[in-house]
């Protein structure tokens, strides 16, 4: 029997906190124990038992006093571990952070800490966020808690495996991400949740290792479209202390779900029918039309000629910025270091020794792509690329409001799998990457259920700053689809 | 007057052009809050952006922008509306990013012109390529342990700019005129103290030469990092006749880095590893490109101080100064003030004459600044009127400069308690003109006679026996009325 408390959905936990129906310690304990009896899914690096009993019994204190409530206050979230958490161990799922604790909390976390957030531990994901899988990770892949049709390991996704599946697997109600090329829309497709990447610049980077920081977005993980909002309101908000972070007001999202999509002009843009894409993928993408027709919605075919081009662009683009931000972890100040005869050897050794082959494979190819008499050829043609495929974006957003697409090619594959062929790996995101390179707001919400029974997801893309817009389209896909297959392990079971 | 080698093929031109690092004067850090104070004790002043640390993303100072861009406009240069701070990578201990933030292809300042004086009197006018905004990397140390290195992140990231020349310069004294007058107008403007012997300015040199006549310039060396303006000169002209030297004798000039040795007087190739890098440049995507627009830049102009030349132009059509005087006074801000403070009340050519000769004079023999001065501004105008109103005659006054030197004593004072006035009671030097001619009467009757220079010795005497306060003038006439009315 599933304990009511770890099924509980933010909207929910708040209303019940509110009402008294439950204390944020209770909801903590849940959460904590459900977290702990599935160490086999392998979601966290590290819970912190203390800091959420401590936040807790906070959050219930403020409540008995009759203090200003936040949005979250009381309710459990856990945060992929490439948010800096202060005094707590940070590692992006890398050797090469061995031992680092930040002295400093991220604005992202820090913003849900002020909202009330209740922090229960921080999540495993691939190495540096790099991978579709969670197979890169330095501390193991995380399972999905859905399994495959003859009960094998499934993978949740990547980058932010761990906060999908400690959603999907009703570990907590929320979780926060980071999704570069899709590492927060596809693992809540693969596992049934709905994730959120917001517009670049909505949410602060200042205190999340970075990968590829023209990409790089903070968004949610939630069980529900209005959940996704709440902790999007929390999260958001201008950052003097990113220069990319966009001076604006953060608008009541929450609200704006409520919204319907009546008159709404969604356009299906024809180059993301992809050959070898698998019919009953097509046929939901479909099916997602028709609900949104059926809603009132105008469906119209639109055109983004330079689709094809973005995935090889984002595997120059990403791997170039990350092989200068990686440069920092060179053991001289933090984290690992192997000894060597000369500082070039000690470089050597622990860069090593510290990254996993994935990230060495990006180091490489990022480092190859900005060399010297190839700087013209790779990465001023990606910038160039990007610039279309952004155009083709901003044409379409003339005739339609919002973009409907498949989330991923394919649902959760079996741990271990694409693991000898990049390419395939990389072919996850093909779906996501778009909306990153141009650095619109995107979402995943569960639509369905392929014929193993796994989830697949469809994708929402709206104009720079749309969120609304978004997340209204993804209520009513929500609405719609009626998804309330449960996966296999479920958190919080007698 | 053509710098020129001689060598056995013929006379050879040297082709200079300099890059100056010159820290930005700022309380803060290019992109960190952090303090740049200097003298600071190791990793003091080092914020969590400045040790690079997980996450940490960089905020450009605007007050290091004003100042790059007051400085291109004190070069005559044109500022950029839009520039990009880039990456350039590298692995360095006390590199902590791995990338040096800076601007490469899109720079702040452009094109621009500096006019230097040189020792003949003559100007020639050095054009700049273009000057851009920088990090600053830590420093390491070393020689503290046999083994171990160590690194001072204190500098890392401040703010430098880097001014480019155009291959201008034909002369080690060229180059050496080149960097006062730089330094001059940094200092004018406020944005770098000039501060060598801090590492505040430093220059990395390119050479090359060419025969005289030749088109076209040859292979240039680089020699990098030289810290100050006699080393810059003699890196000149080491690199210079080591280069003649080469081509003299059929080799090829390489272009490569290369390092000063003062010590051995020759410049050696840094090693391949020490500067072999493909710094794999791109924009930083953690800065959005540098925009600025008109009402900055006007407002940065309006507030420009007068600088050197234009202040030197003033003092010689306003006041009547000689090119050599006006050019020796407007060389920093601190002279120029001083003497403009004197010459408020005063004969400019005066005031010009005590400032650049006693003054000068005094502080070049001591090794002390302007600003070390124990003689104040106003201790040297009100000494100027004490002459001025007769109080105290030149000589005097030449005695007084000394005393306050000794003292920074009020001039006022020190001829009051001394009792220097000068006297101009008739009556009382009528008495000793006429003591002395009494005591004298062979000396009177060859003046009686016609013997003008006799005059002479007894001015000598009444100034004597006056201990020097009689007012000369005074005292000839009352000796010509005496002795020959």
């Amino acid at each position: 029997m599933m304990s009511d408390l770890n099924s509980l959905t933010i909207a929910e936990a708040a209303a019940a906190l509110d009402k008294g129906g439950c204390s944020a310690a209770e909801l903590a304990d849940a959460s904590l124990a459900a977290a702990e009896a599935a160490s086999g899914l392998n979601a966290f690096i590290t819970l912190t038992p203390d800091i959420a009993r401590e936040r807790a019994a906070a959050s219930d204190a403020r409540r008995a006093k009759g203090a200003a409530m936040g949005p979250l206050d009381g309710v459990p979230v856990a945060i992929k571990d490439l948010f800096c958490t202060e005094g707590v161990p940070t590692t992006a799922a890398s050797h090469i952070l061995d031992g680092f604790v930040p002295p400093y909390e991220s604005t992202v976390t820090r913003n849900l800490i002020d909202a009330g957030a209740v922090m229960i531990g921080k999540t495993n994901l691939d190495e540096f966020a790099m991978g579709s899988s969670n197979m890169t990770s330095y501390h193991g892949p995380v399972k999905n808690p859905w399994t495959g049709p003859g009960g094998e390991d499934l993978v949740p996704g990547g980058s932010s495996g761990g906060s999908a599946t400690a959603v999907a697997a009703r570990l907590c109600p929320a979780s926060i991400g980071t999704d570069t090329g899709g590492s927060i829309r596809q693992p809540a497709s693969l596992c049934g949740i709905v994730g959120l990447k917001p517009t670049y610049g909505r949410c602060s980077r200042w205190g999340i290792v970075a990968f590829a920081s023209s990409l790089d977005q903070a968004g949610p993980f939630a069980r529900t479209v209005e959940d996704a909002a709440i902790l999007l309101g929390a999260m958001a908000g201008h950052d003097p202390k990113d220069s990319t972070s966009a001076p604006r007001e953060v608008p009541d999202f929450r609200a704006a779900v409520t919204g319907g999509v009546k008159g709404l002009k969604v356009g299906i843009p024809r180059e993301y029918t992809m050959d070898g894409m698998p019919a009953e993928i097509q046929a939901l993408w479909d099916q997602g039309a028709q609900w949104l027709k059926g809603q009132g919605a105008e469906i119209r075919e639109v055109s983004l000629p330079h689709t094809k081009y973005a995935l090889p662009a984002y595997y120059i683009v990403a791997p170039a910025e990350a092989s200068s931000n990686l440069a920092r972890y060179d053991g001289v100040r933090y984290g690992l270091r192997v000894d060597g005869e000369t500082l070039d050897d000690m470089y050597a050794n622990t860069r090593g020794q510290g990254f996993g082959a994935e990230v060495r494979r990006r180091v490489l190819i990022g480092t190859y792509v900005l060399s010297a008499g190839y700087y013209d050829a790779y990465y001023v043609k990606a910038q160039k690329v990007r610039t279309r495929i952004l155009e083709d974006f901003t044409r379409a957003f003339a005739d339609v409001d919002v973009l409907l697409t498949p989330t991923a090619p394919n649902a959760a594959f079996p741990v271990g799998a694409k693991m000898d062929d990049p390419i395939a790996m990389y072919l996850n995101d093909v779906f996501t990457v778009p909306a990153n390179l141009a650095g619109l707001p995107g979402i995943s919400v569960p639509a369905g259920l392929d014929t193993d029974g796994l989830p697949l997801g469809l994708q929402l893309v709206g104009r720079p700053f749309d969120e609304e817009t978004v997340l209204r389209a993804a209520q009513a896909i929500e609405t719609a689809a009626g998804f309330a297959a449960l996966p296999k392990y479920l958190g919080g079971q007698a | 007057m053509t710098y020129l080698i001689h060598g056995d093929t013929g006379d050879w031109e040297v082709v200079i052009g300099l890059e100056v690092h010159a820290q930005v004067s700022s309380q803060a850090k290019l992109f960190s809050g952090s303090p740049t104070a200097f003298g600071a004790g190791p990793n003091s002043q080092v914020s969590l952006v400045d040790a690079a640390m997980p996450g940490m993303l960089p905020v450009i100072n605007g007050y290091c922008v004003e100042q790059a861009v007051k400085t291109g406009l004190g070069l005559n240069a044109r500022i950029n509306k839009v520039s990009v701070f880039e990456r350039k990578n590298y692995f360095y201990a006390d590199l902590p990013q791995g990338y040096q933030i800076s601007q490469y292809q899109h720079p702040v300042v452009g094109e621009g012109v500096v006019t230097v004086d040189l020792a003949d009197g003559t100007t020639r006018d050095i054009g700049i390529e273009r000057l851009h905004m920088e990090q600053d990397a830590g420093k390491s140390m070393h020689d503290q342990d046999p083994k171990r290195s160590f690194i001072d992140l204190n500098r890392a990231g401040v703010c430098l700019m880097e001014i480019v020349t155009k291959p201008d310069i034909r002369s080690p004294e060229e180059a050496g005129a080149f960097v006062r007058k730089l330094r001059s107008i940094l200092r004018y403007l406020g944005t770098c103290d000039g501060n060598m012997e801090q590492g505040s300015m430093r220059a990395d040199v390119n050479v090359s030469v060419r025969l005289v006549g030749e088109e076209g310039y040859r292979t240039r060396a680089e020699v990098k990092n030289v810290n100050s303006v006699r080393f810059i000169m003699q890196a000149i002209e080491i690199e210079a006749r080591r280069q003649v030297e080469v081509h003299e004798s059929g080799g090829e000039v390489v272009q490569e880095t290369r390092l000063m040795d003062p010590v051995k007087g020759e410049t050696r190739p840094m090693r391949v590893k020490e500067f072999a890098h493909d710094y794999r440049y791109f924009p930083d995507p953690d800065l959005l490109p540098l925009e600025l627009d008109d009402a900055f830049i006007e407002g940065i102009r309006a507030s420009l101080p007068e600088l050197p030349d234009a202040k030197k132009a003033r003092f010689m059509a306003d006041m009547g100064l000689s090119a050599k005087d006006a050019t020796t006074l407007v060389a920093d801000r601190e002279s120029a003030e001083y003497f403009e403070a004197v010459a408020a009340r005063h004969d400019a050519k005066k005031a010009a004459n005590w400032v650049t000769n006693d003054l000068f004079g005094a502080l070049n023999k001591a090794g002390l600044a302007i600003a070390d001065s124990p003689i104040l501004a106003d201790h040297l105008s009100k000494l100027l009127t004490l002459m001025d109103d007769g109080t105290i005659s030149g000589k005097i006054a030449k005695d007084v400069f000394e005393i306050m030197w000794e003292t920074s004593d009020d001039p006022e004072k020190i001829v009051a308690d001394k009792g220097l006035k000068q006297i101009t009671d008739t009556g009382a030097i009528e008495v000793a003109v006429d003591e002395i001619i009494a005591a004298n009467p062979g000396q009177a009757d060859a003046v009686r006679g016609g013997n003008d220079k006799a005059i002479g010795w007894f001015v000598g005497q009444v100034m004597k026996a006056t201990q020097g306060k009689a007012n000369p003038q005074q005292v000839n006439q009352l000796l010509k009325a005496k002795l020959k009315g």
